[in-house]
């Protein structure tokens, strides 16, 4: 699904992140989880974030939920406004209001996200009934009921009464899904929605969160590190290395042009559509510690395009426009990568 | 609890398959015409809670399902014991004074040395008991499950501060604190030895919901239950408590027999239920002088603690097999 957004006309965003700073204090040391993220969510549209595990993609959304628990966690700066409203300055209970009802979440494992003894109706309906002291367990039965079918169970009436260990991972994702649209939120955070799931089903859950996207409009945020579904559904791509956003566009020119070279080897390690001779390209070494990242640019020690340049070690870079309408790299090179066609787009074109 | 292998454990093969039968549906549209071959398929799917199996699980308990009724059986008798007794228990009929428990006569335990039935004495003596007993039991339950739930739930300062005071009530000398509270107390009122065992008792298992609490804190469905905008009490009254419900179901039996002895061992030293309210304890206190030649009298009322604690530990064991998923061997 894509949105209408082109440059030219632009609405408030939905969310902004801006210079959002989240540490953990662990025995070991602190761990930079999220350093000044800063990014837009706009009504309407779906946002990609990808990166490898820890990269912060998570922490940074439960941060703007309220659901990072302090301590360990710590938001050291930064803000998130929804809507207009500060996020960091609000009280808890409003955030609670806000948490399920304008703001849903799609967990990733729907085998540990639902509770075990309670029947899985039960459970959306009192989702609804969490942000709707009005509305009776009647209707709120009956609304569960209606989730249940948008989603895909079939058999809802049945189904509403049983409980988690009686659905398959791809029925309890659905539920899940019902769950997060429950109260048909303006936003919502998908984590990682199809991680735990077989292939086959996964493409059926994307199915139903396109239909869900359709159902309630709303923005979503789809936090994977699977290109593949980032192309399939996003409009927008924020990509993640080690706590910071390094590269941020529209999925076409990202996928086309990528400009930072951990994009470019992200790409790289994609298995093509081809069968040939040569083998994946992965990225050389591993994701940093996030206690003691390498300094200047966390990524040099893995990376292509640095060659030991000094400057890569010794300064951090900031997100530049690339030249393309709101596309941004934080690569002190990103020149270097102009010319650089990802091998999905020489596919494609044959 | 480990709702993993709750749920490779319990699903039965019939019920994956049936979700099987449902799940490799494409575009939601198609899944309509999926749906009316589902419907005609003939597979409906009985609803399961964990309570079916458990319930499965304690039926297969022949021993528990046993005690269970025995157990039953003298509870009721105790609770309607002025319909139960043939006799009341203050009634004294000097004539048959020292009556050795008989078959042929209307006194199956005998009587005492004031000729009062002891069978009737005995039923009112569960009475008291067993109001105590679960007078304690409730007690304990809510005043161990709120503080576990509390401390497991907030953490850091408010679980050092409860812990704190529970390891002190945990090193407190039972009985000495008892004989002392009931000297100062007063003794006499079943309610007021129910209260004071009540808040020895409770200990154990806040400890035990404590921990329960801790790890399913850091559960999933909790967090999700928060995304979905859920406050402290809703998540700790609708998604964490039923998630104990097992260990604090089982403590609660158990206490209920702990209760019963100790109850036992209070009247039989004088502190506990003062006369004439018969109490089994205070029974077998009295017969003794006299157990020489009249066995009976702390013989009946002996075997019937026996008897009782012995059905609600097998009770308590049945039910913590059944509420345990883990154990395999029963399912």
């Amino acid at each position: 699904m894509r949105s209408t957004r082109r440059s030219g006309f632009v609405p408030d965003p939905l969310l902004s992140i801006r210079d959002l700073t989240v540490d953990f204090a662990t025995e070991d040391g602190v761990v930079h989880a999220v350093q000044g993220v800063t990014y837009d969510v706009y009504p309407g549209e779906t946002l990609g974030i990808v990166g490898e595990s820890g990269s912060g993609k998570s922490v940074s959304m439960l941060a703007v939920l309220g659901l990072i628990p302090q301590p360990p966690g710590k938001i050291v700066r930064g803000d998130a406004s929804f809507k207009g409203r500060n996020l960091m300055q609000m009280p808890n209970d409003e955030l609670r209001q806000l948490r399920g009802g304008e703001m849903a979440m799609i967990f990733q494992d729907p085998m540990t996200s639902l509770n075990p003894v309670l029947a899985v109706g039960f459970q959306i309906s009192e989702a609804i009934i969490a942000h709707n002291s009005d509305v009776g367990a009647e209707k709120a039965r009956e609304r569960g009921i209606e989730l249940l079918d948008l989603v895909g169970v079939p058999n809802p009436d049945q189904r509403y009464d049983q409980f988690p260990h009686e659905f398959s991972g791809g029925m309890r994702q659905r539920a899940m899904i019902a769950m997060a649209i429950a109260n048909s939120p303006s936003m919502l955070i998908a984590d990682e929605p199809t991680t735990a799931l077989d292939v086959t089903i996964q493409a059926q859950i994307i199915e139903v969160l396109k239909a869900a996207q359709r159902e309630t409009q709303a923005a979503t945020i789809l936090i994977t590190h699977d290109l593949g579904l980032v192309a399939e559904l996003a409009d927008r791509v924020v990509v993640m290395y080690a706590g910071r956003v390094v590269e941020s566009g529209d999925v076409y020119t990202i996928f086309a042009n990528p400009r930072h070279p951990y994009t470019v080897g992200l790409m790289e390690s994609l298995p093509g559509l081809t069968v040939g001779d040569e083998s994946l390209q992965p990225i050389p070494g591993q994701p940093p510690s996030l206690i003691s990242l390498p300094p200047g640019c966390a990524f040099h020690p893995r990376c292509s395009l640095s060659n030991g340049r000094p400057r890569c070690r010794t300064e951090v870079p900031e997100l530049h426009e690339t030249g393309h309408p709101e596309h941004w790299s934080a690569c002190h090179f990103l020149a270097e990568l102009e010319g650089y066609k990802s091998k999905l787009v020489t596919e494609a074109i044959g | 609890m480990s709702d993993h292998s709750l749920e490779t454990d319990l699903a039965p093969a019939g019920t994956v398959a049936v979700v099987g039968a449902s799940a490799p549906l494409g575009e939601i549209q198609t899944e309509e015409a999926q749906k009316s071959s589902f419907y005609e398929s003939g597979l409906e799917v009985e609803v399961r809670s964990q309570w079916t199996y458990a319930r499965r699980r304690f039926f297969r308990h022949r021993l528990a399902v046993a005690s269970l009724v025995v157990l039953t059986v003298i509870l009721l008798a105790g609770a309607f014991a002025s319909w139960v007794a043939p006799y009341p228990y203050d009634g004294i009929d000097l004539d048959a004074a020292g009556t050795a428990p008989t078959l042929s006569g209307g006194h199956i335990f005998g009587t005492d040395l004031l000729g009062r039935d002891y069978f009737s004495r005995v039923i009112y003596g569960i009475r008291t008991t067993e109001r105590v007993a679960f007078l304690v039991a409730i007690l304990a339950v809510v005043i161990g499950t709120g503080i576990g739930m509390v401390a497991g739930y907030y953490g850091r300062w408010v679980d050092n501060g409860l812990m704190r005071i529970t390891d002190l009530v945990l090193t407190l000398p039972g009985l000495a604190v008892l004989l002392t509270a009931a000297a100062f107390l007063g003794k006499g009122s079943p309610y007021r030895v129910a209260v004071i065992l009540a808040l020895l008792f409770w200990t154990t298992l806040a400890r035990l919901v404590r921990g329960q609490f801790l790890s399913l804190r850091e559960k999933e469905y909790v967090d999700a239950a928060k995304a979905a905008g859920a406050g402290d009490l809703r998540i700790m009254f609708r998604h964490m408590l039923p998630n104990s419900l097992g260990p604090i179901i089982v403590f609660g039996t158990l206490i209920l027999g702990i209760a019963i002895l100790t109850e036992a061992a209070l009247s039989f030293l004088g502190f506990g239920i003062q006369p004439p309210t018969p109490a089994l304890g205070k029974l077998i206190a009295d017969g003794q002088d006299v157990s020489q030649s009249m066995w009976w009298l702390v013989l009946c009322p002996g075997l019937t603690i026996v008897l009782i604690v012995l059905c609600v530990n097998f009770v308590g064991d049945g039910l913590r097999d059944a509420l345990d998923p883990t154990q395999r061997i029963r399912a």
